[in-house]
């Protein structure tokens, strides 16, 4: 022990620089609130505003009660959406998958070619919407399932690639170790290695983009990629008000239908 | 017969692990290497089935330099030295059989691998290995489902279904508590002895390393200082393997030891 008379009883968790930095970025964000506000209230028709609850209580009294007798009619457009939702991220998966091997630092066969292109492939997907993405399909392919299910497919395949390739970095890299030191070959080590250890991750992605993707879909049919969006812009634009409660109502039990299976099956995985 | 012959690793770091080992490990030999942390003990043994890439030096098993091999011929001979790690280095969510099998994957196409369709020869072979290392009832439990002591067990089937002729082990009992510790050892050596294996065994428990192996080599900043029988680790030798500290007060610490002894003996004759 140090031969020390007087102990300090102060000790800060930061220091007076960062103390000072934080107090700026505070302040900084304040400002930029304000100065959000004013543009919001700039730019706004109070008229409209001051209009807004009873324009919500005419629309409001117009959608009650559902027009119930349209259910039956809804039923194969909802078919039509929970097909174009699981194709979709059947087919994003399928090509997630080596998408995400490519990008994984530990699995990618050049660090400098195909971990970037892999890289770009899973930004690009996953920055265009899934809307954005209908919209250019229905333009190439035409309207219907088709041009909705490759846009299911091409906006999962970001989104599971990222997480599919951030499971493979995180692997146990001894179990690996173990399994080259057999004497095993490239493919041997994937499918021992690094496979097994990445599969419950692999099934909770899959779930868990199939439960966004119903979701996803319901909205679709409104640039014309098929599905319940296609009865919803309908009556929309009809302003058969009773029949969009009856389609909203609807899209939510889906909702929540396929979240609670998402959760039972992620459950049971782990 | 392993031969390493002036064996050197430096590390992109500049960090030199291993300078110039030379050593000889005849046949059925087990050598214990022990030596403080950081002194390159473990990379020493990755060296020779270059898991880790050596920068000098030969690496002779019979007479082929395994420093010297391409990518293809390295998998082949990978193959004749079967590798035991410290924390057991299963793969956690596959079957016992399937840990065990994966010995075999030098041997058999990715096919058979995959399809887990092993010839019947490689199954039986598993099935007698895992009766030997007393784990028969469990070849379909998952890996881990198993204790600490049973994975390792599994560790020591996979190493030997490659039919090695010689046996990495790293740190092998590191995870494990005292007696399991010694039950493992002795299961390590019988097998080693039953098959006239030769073994580099890293350990960093020195009277454990006294009392399995037959010759330790000590380790120093990546420098053979010590290379003998156990009996000639004395206190002199061990400051220098590890600097200065009181031998005998951790010797005599060792009180456990006897009791495990007891234990594993009845073990064995309950086996026998």
């Amino acid at each position: 022990m140090t031969e020390i008379a007087h102990y300090s009883e102060v000790w800060r968790h930061r220091t007076p620089r960062k103390r000072l930095f934080m107090w700026m970025g505070w302040l900084a964000l304040v400002a930029l609130f304000v100065w959000c506000w004013q543009l919001m209230t700039e730019n706004t028709m109070w008229y409209f505003v001051l209009d807004a609850p009873r324009q919500a209580a005419d629309i409001g009294g117009r959608m009650v009660p559902p027009r119930w007798s349209y259910l039956p009619e809804l039923m194969q457009p909802l078919w039509d959406t929970i097909n174009i939702a699981t194709l979709g991220t059947i087919g994003g998966v399928i090509m997630a998958v080596p998408v995400a091997f490519m990008a994984a630092r530990n699995t990618t066969p050049s660090q400098t070619i195909l971990r970037p292109m892999a890289l770009f492939i899973i930004v690009t997907s996953r920055s265009i919407n899934s809307l954005i993405w209908a919209l250019l399909l229905v333009a190439i392919i035409g309207p219907g399932l088709l041009a909705g299910i490759v846009a299911i497919a091409l906006r999962s395949i970001g989104f599971v690639g990222k997480l599919l390739y951030e499971a493979i970095e995180e692997t146990d890299a001894r179990q690996i170790e173990a399994i080259e030191a057999t004497g095993a070959s490239g493919a041997q080590v994937l499918s021992y290695g690094i496979v097994p250890q990445i599969m419950p991750a692999f099934w909770g992605i899959s779930v868990f983009r199939w439960d966004i993707n119903i979701r996803e879909s319901t909205i679709l049919g409104l640039v014309g990629a098929g599905g319940i969006g296609l009865k919803l812009q309908a009556s929309l634009n009809t302003l058969a008000w009773s029949q969009v409660t009856v389609i909203l109502l609807l899209i939510l039990a889906t909702v929540v239908l396929s979240e609670w299976v998402s959760a039972r099956m992620r459950q049971a995985i782990i | 017969m392993l031969t390493l012959d002036g064996l050197s690793k430096t590390y992109k770091t500049g960090d030199s692990a291993l300078s110039d080992v030379s050593l000889t490990v005849p046949k059925g030999q087990i050598m214990g290497l022990i030596g403080p942390s950081g002194a390159g003990k473990s990379t020493l043994i990755r060296c020779i089935n270059r898991l880790v890439e050596p920068t000098a030096g030969k690496v002779l098993l019979g007479d082929v330099d395994l420093a010297r091999l391409g990518k293809a011929e390295l998998r082949r001979q990978r193959r004749r030295i079967g590798m035991i790690f410290q924390e057991y280095a299963l793969v956690e969510r596959l079957t016992v059989m399937e840990n065990v099998l994966s010995g075999r994957l030098g041997y058999v196409p990715f096919w058979r691998s995959f399809l887990r369709k092993y010839p019947a020869a490689d199954i039986q072979r598993a099935y007698q290995l895992l009766d030997r290392v007393g784990l028969m009832d469990k070849a379909d439990n998952r890996a881990d489902a198993l204790s600490g002591g049973q994975r390792q067990r599994v560790g020591i089937a996979r190493a030997l279904a490659q039919n090695p002729e010689l046996l990495l082990v790293d740190e092998p009992t590191a995870s494990l508590d005292p007696k399991t510790s010694r039950q493992i050892m002795r299961l390590l050596t019988e097998i080693c002895a039953e098959r006239d294996l030769p073994a580099i065994v890293n350990i960093h428990d020195v009277p454990l390393a006294q009392q399995f192996m037959q010759r330790i080599v000590g380790l120093n900043a990546g420098r053979v200082v010590f290379d003998g029988p156990p009996e000639a680790l004395t206190e002199a030798a061990l400051t220098t393997i590890y600097g200065e500290e009181d031998w005998n007060a951790m010797r005599k610490g060792d009180a456990e030891q006897a009791e495990a002894e007891a234990d594993a003996r009845a073990r064995m004759e309950a086996i026998a």
